[in-house]
């Protein structure tokens, strides 16, 4: 791929304008809550608009190609550069970012997590939006880790901080966890530098480079080692299975607003590294490990559902039903199919929209309940009706309804199962088709199920008179209005979507064509598919 | 020249000197006793200037008189300080450098 | 494989168009309509006069008024239409698909089945219109709608159906809690069946399949603030995902084994396999996967568990959803994709398959259950379900034409009977036969007339339309043929000939007995006024049941009125031939106008020739059937129930209690063949249960609890370095010079006394030892 110069201030301020607010916000004292809470929303809203001029500037045309583009000197002494560039791959989630961070800092103005500090807390996530936004236009390897580590100094804190009772022991599990895998991944980055001198002549960490000689000459058994340091650094952050249980943690100990930004941007990143990173740079490994990737990505699907079905807390439920969901995006992955990748990106998108919207639910739930114990809850309908009808649709969403954002993560991540790509096993691929697709039963079990025991019947005798139980109030209504849309929107209209991740997927895995078994399209593959 | 009862002569000297040196108590004794050993090694080195045809022995002797005649004058000062301060000049009482 | 497949569909001409009459190109308008209402109810619907019912009576109404003008277009279109005229257009319409294919379109359907009638020298085309929806990885998804006669057929049973039930609903849940939900839902639900029917390419019929399947969850959970209720939702969409499983992996299988990985359409998919060279195995998979998914919606052995319970739901609910339309969701499927279990199922000449047997054992099974019901919905859902196994049978067998007329002609007359238990339930306020209902011909002559002409018309009765449907559907098996009686079929399906004809005769005495207990006998209800079971009207009942008022009575009468005449529109060839009363252009009309007979997408389905002797013997049947069953009940059980009282509960059963298999077979049915009891006892039991409970367990000792022992173990070695190492050996190094310097230290203050001898000898000592070393060091 080319990349393409363009308009060379915008990414960096989009990326840089959340930090910039946050160092506005450090010059005022903390006392003024109200102040902060303006200023963090103008900022996260001033990061919209640039995000929108981006949506707007982006040329469609050629979305396969990377735009904006900018590479400058950084750290000259190890050949790390600032390196950015954006594409349609990375577009619908940076798309997602600034428009999740507008809705939490809505969400915040009465909603700011006991033990208070609302300038601390909102400063945290603004420069949570800078690393998420930094990592997904990085075009260099060094400056995407740095941006992927950023992302876990914040959240660390807001767990630790505002957190609920067992918030000390998520916290250190989450960073340690997560920083256990960037570590394997920096030492596959590093491989990856040192090797790549032998078939570009010098060392690089330029994304780009090392994507456009995938492979780089480096033989097989050193490939399969590099993607399994990246794998685990890459899995952990999705989280695959069995790498997920700082998830379910980490979400139920993080305070609603952490929750929303973990589910709808943070899980995107190890996804995202998959299919930016991991497959382009080595598609002969990435072969290899396919067949395991989407083993466990169906061992995820099924697992994380029961594991859902045996929770008694909202919450946790609602975090493990990520590890379901992840598992339907990682299988679209590793099926290495163009179509299967980018049900890939529409289920990251789909995920962070509904699951995102799934926590805010469960923090007002708990705002006004002061339980999210499913056993005691129940008769949401009736006390708080439009709650529970949220609720309602957006289990609908989750569960995979045609018509809703979810049906187009899961569905074709199914169907481009049936044909993965040559070189992989049909015959396992096809097994785990019908695997995923029991999941869809299980899915919709544990959703109705919760929906039943939360939102239907009489409310209980503890909760029937409470005046704290009131319906959707008005910032509620704006923070959520957006992503009940959005989830409508991309349900009816998936090109959306579609229409700007294709060209970016079909050129990221152009590059491992002349493989001679290398991943292909569906479109070719099905042509050379002997059809039964 | 015999050179033995220079030696022996010197050396005498010289024990008596170590032995008041090490062994008596009064300040002003042990001082003198220095004197000896001194002049023992004064008595060496004239004799072995002789021997040699050397005046540099002799030399060497008038240095070490005049030193002495400083170090007794340093001394005698300390011992005379020592007296003043603690009215005794018992050397087995002064020492305040135990550690 | 594909590639010469591709080449094979361009050499034949496809039977499409996208010209047509506008009525036909513009059907999308048809469930635009009720979609638009769900929208304006929802926002605005609490805030209109009538609370939004007018919204969706109206949007229903011009959507029924719009699917009959489509109906006239298409029966014209099917009997004018010629596909030449259109080339131009037609070729653009082909091109997207096939490459080149205007250079090669010769007229090649010439091998139109035979038809009676005047419409026989033109071809079957059905109108498409098919826009790009999206597209990704190289794959068009089309969103379109395809209109031919099945569509057409559909669009007005829908709409016709739906709008009865709109009008009924008004005054059976009016002043109901959620009436506004209500009546959204009912648009919601009407726009996806209408959505789902006029798809024209498999990934819109799983939209289509799962948004009904949405609104039957929400319409049976209607009232959610009672438990069983909702549990009765969740059974209904659980049981409906499993076979969802199915459609899934079916549509998946087909869409890459037929449609080359390219095409979702059906027209496209349905051609290759009539077409030959699509493989074989992989139409087996994908019509034993469909199965499973028809099993599943259309309320098939063994998943049709969910069907009885959804009664949970409003009465019109049931009789639009439940009876008519959604049900026949999977009918329909199969009916559209119909080469795909033609030929992966080979029907044709064979004796046996999964789709007829499946059918086959529904018929009987459903219909054994009937019989043991108080419920009267749940007596019709049974029968429902038995109705749908003929439908899943007959298509089984290869009678297509009299599966889609039984789907057909059942609409009407099993709406008429739901409609017509709702009108009894309203005026006693329960559904339960025995206890609450008896003697209601007193109260309610309309509505007993209404219910009774719907159970002959479902016991087949002649003239009436279950006849002739039903009729159509045994002659097709061939058993009567390999029997020994008249009538060729292109199968020898015995064994389902033998269980239709069980079920026939089941279905007439099941009827008797819902018929007499419901309104035949003494008036056994009125004696809890508090019945908690029923929820069609809050307000307080008072004093004799009565008559149900005209928003619930002109929809039934209209509904009989249909199920004693809509049977004539398919008479048999042959049928009071050259009587003026019927001249032979009535013959098979639906069967010529629906049936897609020598189109490019339908296989050569061949028809039974029709038997006399047959329709009379199964005519026989039935009224033997009945016969028994008004012998127990009218006869025998009148003259107890008179003799013990007026409560029927306590009644003996008869020969259930004197005859142990007679009771074990009771007590089989009872519990309805313990089906119940595997699925949410065992199968969600477990999953719920014991195996969540074991993943969590396993999630939190085992993973988690791996994680956590790398933590803790790290911590410990971390101990173990720091205590062990860092401040034993390293640390202790460093101490230990530390120690040894002191130690040696206090050892040597000793010599430090202070005393100026003291040092002056040590100082001799070390000068006469240098001395010493010296000289020796010299000597050596």
């Amino acid at each position: 791929m080319d990349p393409i110069a363009g308009n060379d201030w915008l990414l960096t301020a989009l990326v840089f304008a959340p930090l910039a607010g946050a160092l506005i916000m450090a010059l005022f004292p903390s006392e003024e809550e109200g102040l902060h809470k303006q200023l963090a929303l103008l900022t996260s809203l001033v990061t919209l608009g640039l995000g929108v001029w981006l949506l707007l500037d982006f040329d469609y045309d050629n979305a396969g190609q990377i735009q904006y583009w900018l590479d400058k000197e950084w750290i000259e002494v190890i050949g790390a550069g600032y390196t950015i560039g954006v594409d349609g791959m990375s577009l619908p989630l940076i798309a997602l970012s600034v428009l999740v961070m507008p809705l939490v800092f809505i969400y915040s103005w009465d909603h700011i997590p006991s033990p208070g500090n609302a300038k601390a807390f909102l400063m945290l996530m603004l420069i949570l939006e800078t690393g998420m936004l930094g990592t997904f236009v990085a075009q260099d390897l060094i400056l995407f880790f740095v941006f992927f580590e950023v992302v876990l100094l914040p959240m660390f804190f807001m767990i630790a901080v505002w957190g609920g009772e067992d918030r000390r022991y998520a916290s250190l599990k989450f960073f340690l966890y997560t920083l256990f895998g960037s570590a394997l991944m920096l030492l596959g980055f590093l491989a990856l530098f040192f090797l790549s001198a032998d078939s570009l002549g010098e060392h690089t960490f330029n994304m780009v480079d090392l994507t456009n000689n995938a492979g780089l000459g480096i033989t097989r058994s050193s490939q399969l080692l590099i993607f399994g340091g990246m794998f685990l650094g890459f899995g952990v952050k999705v989280p695959m299975f069995p790498f997920h249980t700082w998830l379910p943690d980490a979400h139920t100990q993080a305070p609603t607003q952490g929750s929303v930004i973990l589910a709808a941007v943070l899980l995107k990143l190890g996804t995202y590294g998959f299919i930016r990173i991991a497959i382009p740079m080595l598609p002969e490994a990435a072969e290899a490990w396919a067949p395991y990737i989407g083993l466990l990505a169906v061992i995820g699907i099924i697992y994380g559902a029961l594991g859902c079905l045996a929770q008694t807390d909202m919450k946790r439920l609602i975090a493990f039903s990520s590890v379901a969901h992840m598992g339907f995006v990682m299988l679209g992955i590793a099926t290495l199919t163009d179509f299967g990748i980018n049900a890939a990106i529409f289920g990251m998108v789909a995920h962070g929209l509904i699951t995102g919207m799934l926590f805010f639910v469960a923090g007002s739930v708990k705002e006004r309940y002061h339980t999210l114990e499913i056993g005691r809850l129940g008769g949401m309908l009736v006390q708080a009706p439009h709650l529970g009808w949220i609720l309602g649709f957006t289990a609908m969403a989750s569960l995979g309804l045609p018509g809703l954002a979810g049906f187009w993560g899961e569905f074709p991540a199914i169907l481009s199962a049936y044909n993965p790509a040559n070189g992989l096993a049909e015959e396992t691929f096809r097994g785990y088709m019908v695997v995923a697709a029991i999941g869809t039963v299980l899915a919709a079990g544990y959703l109705l199920w919760l929906l039943q025991r939360t939102a239907m019947g009489e409310p209980p005798d503890e909760f029937k008179d409470d005046p704290e139980i009131t319906d959707v109030n008005t910032f509620e209504w704006i923070a959520w209005s957006p992503l009940l849309f959005l989830i409508v929107l991309f349900g009816v209209a998936p090109g959306l979507i579609f229409e700007v991740t294709d060209p970016a997927v079909v050129e990221s895995l152009n590059n491992c064509l002349q493989l001679p078994d290398g991943c292909e399209g569906v479109a070719d593959a099905a042509k050379a598919a002997s059809g039964g | 020249m015999l050179l033995n009862q220079f030696l022996l002569l010197a050396a005498v000297l010289f024990c008596i000197g170590v032995y008041g040196v090490l062994v008596r108590k009064n300040g002003m004794l042990v001082l003198m006793s220095i004197e000896l050993i001194l002049n023992a090694v004064n008595i060496n080195l004239v004799a072995f200037g002789t021997l040699t045809d050397d005046v540099g022995g002799a030399v060497f002797a008038l240095f070490t008189i005049a030193v002495a005649a400083a170090e007794v004058g340093i001394g005698l000062a300390i011992v005379l300080l020592m007296y003043r301060n603690r009215r005794s000049i018992d050397l087995s009482e002064a020492d305040l450098l135990k550690g | 494989m594909f590639a010469t497949l591709a080449a094979d569909a361009v050499s034949k001409v496809t039977t499409v168009t996208n010209d047509a009459n506008w009525f036909l190109e513009n059907a999308w308008i048809i469930p635009l309509l009720p979609a638009i209402s769900f929208v304006l109810i929802l926002f605005f619907g609490k805030r209109m006069p009538y609370k939004g019912a007018e919204i969706g009576i109206a949007a229903v109404s011009a959507s029924f008024v719009l699917a009959i003008l489509s109906g006239v277009a298409w029966m014209d279109h099917r009997d004018n239409f010629e596909l030449e005229k259109h080339d131009d257009e037609h070729a653009i319409a082909l091109s997207d698909g096939a490459g080149s294919a205007s250079d090669t379109a010769e007229y090649a359907v010439g091998t139109l089945a035979a038809e009676a009638g005047d419409g026989g020298t033109h071809a079957y085309v059905a109108v498409q219109q098919s826009t790009q929806w999206l597209q990704s990885g190289g794959i068009e998804f089309n969103a379109g709608i395809m209109v031919d006669g099945l569509s057409v057929m559909m669009l007005f049973v829908v709409t016709f159906i739906s709008l009865l039930v709109h009008i009924y609903s008004t005054d059976y849940v009016s002043g109901d809690r959620r009436y506004t939900h209500f009546f959204a839902f009912l648009s919601l639900f009407t726009a996806s069946m209408l959505f789902f029917v006029l798809s024209d390419n498999i990934l819109q019929m799983i939209v289509g399949w799962e948004l009904v399947g949405v609104c039957s969850f929400a319409l049976i959970g209607h009232w959610w603030e009672e438990k069983p209720n909702s549990d009765a939702a969740l059974k209904a969409f659980l049981t409906n995902r499993v076979g969802d499983v199915g459609l899934l992996v079916g549509m998946i299988t087909l869409f890459f084994a037929a449609g080359g990985g390219t095409t979702f359409d059906t027209i496209k998919i349905n051609e290759a396999i009539v077409q030959g060279g699509v493989s074989h195995t992989a139409l087996v998979v994908a019509a034993a996967c469909l199965t499973a998914a028809v099993m599943s919606k259309s309320g098939q052995f063994v998943l049709h568990t969910w069907l009885p319970d959804a009664m949970a739901g409003p009465t019109p609910v049931s009789a639009l959803i439940h009876a008519a339309t959604m049900v026949v969701a999977g009918i329909y499927m199969v009916a559209r994709l119909y080469p795909v279990f033609w030929e992966g199922m080979q029907i044709e000449g064979s004796s046996i398959n999964l789709l007829a047997t499946v059918g086959a054992i529904t018929v009987v099974g459903a219909g054994l259950l009937a019989f043991v019901q108080d419920d009267i919905k749940k007596v019709l859902a049974y029968s429902t379900v038995s109705q749908l196994g003929y439908m899943a049978m007959a298509l089984g067998v290869g009678a297509w034409t009299a599966a889609v007329f039984h789907l057909f002609t059942h609409a009407f007359f099993k709406a008429n009977l739901f409609l017509g238990s709702g009108s009894v339930a309203h005026a006693v306020h329960s559904f339960d036969m025995k206890r609450d209902m008896g003697g209601m011909r007193k109260f309610m002559p309309k509505t007993y007339i209404t219910f009774v002409i719907g159970s002959l018309a479902l016991a087949g009765v002649f003239p009436l339309a279950g006849f002739w449907s039903k009729d159509e559907i045994l002659v097709n098996t061939g058993g009567w043929g390999v029997l020994g009686g008249s009538g060729a079929a292109p199968g020898s399906y015995t064994f389902h000939f033998v269980m239709g004809m069980i079920g026939a005769a089941l279905t007439a005495a099941y009827m008797t007995r819902c018929v007499y207990l419901t309104f035949h006998g003494e008036y056994r209800g009125g004696h809890h006024e508090d019945h908690a079971d029923d929820h069609a009207d809050d307000h307080a009942h008072h004093g004799e049941p009565h008559e149900s008022g005209p928003r619930i009575l002109y929809p039934l009468y209209i509904l009989s009125a249909f199920s004693i005449l809509i049977g004539f529109v398919n008479f048999p060839p042959g049928f009071l031939t050259g009587s003026k009363k019927n001249p032979s252009g009535w013959q098979e009309r639906f069967l010529h106008f629906i049936e897609p007979a020598g189109s490019s997408y339908f296989p050569a389905v061949g028809h039974a020739t029709p038997s006399w002797s047959l329709a009379i013997v199964a005519s026989l049947v039935a009224v033997v059937g009945a016969a028994f069953a008004y012998y127990y009940y009218f006869v025998r059980l009148d003259r107890l129930s008179k003799q013990l009282g007026e409560s029927l509960v306590g009644m003996p059963n008869g020969v259930t209690t004197t005859n142990v298999f007679a009771r074990a077979g009771h007590n089989l049915l009872v519990n309805k063949y313990y089906l119940d009891h595997l699925y949410t006892g065992v199968i969600a039991g477990f999953t719920k249960g014991p195996l969540a409970r074991a993943v969590n367990w396993v999630n939190q000792n085992v993973i988690d609890g791996m994680v956590n022992k790398a933590g803790e173990s790290a911590v410990q070695t971390g101990q173990l370095v720091y205590h062990k190492i860092d401040q034993t050996i390293v640390d202790g190094a460093v101490n230990l010079s530390g120690r040894v310097s002191d130690a040696s230290g206090e050892e040597l203050r000793a010599i430090n006394s202070g005393k100026v001898q003291n040092y002056a000898a040590i100082m001799f000592a070390g000068a006469a030892l240098l001395a010493g070393a010296f000289v020796i060091l010299l000597a050596l």
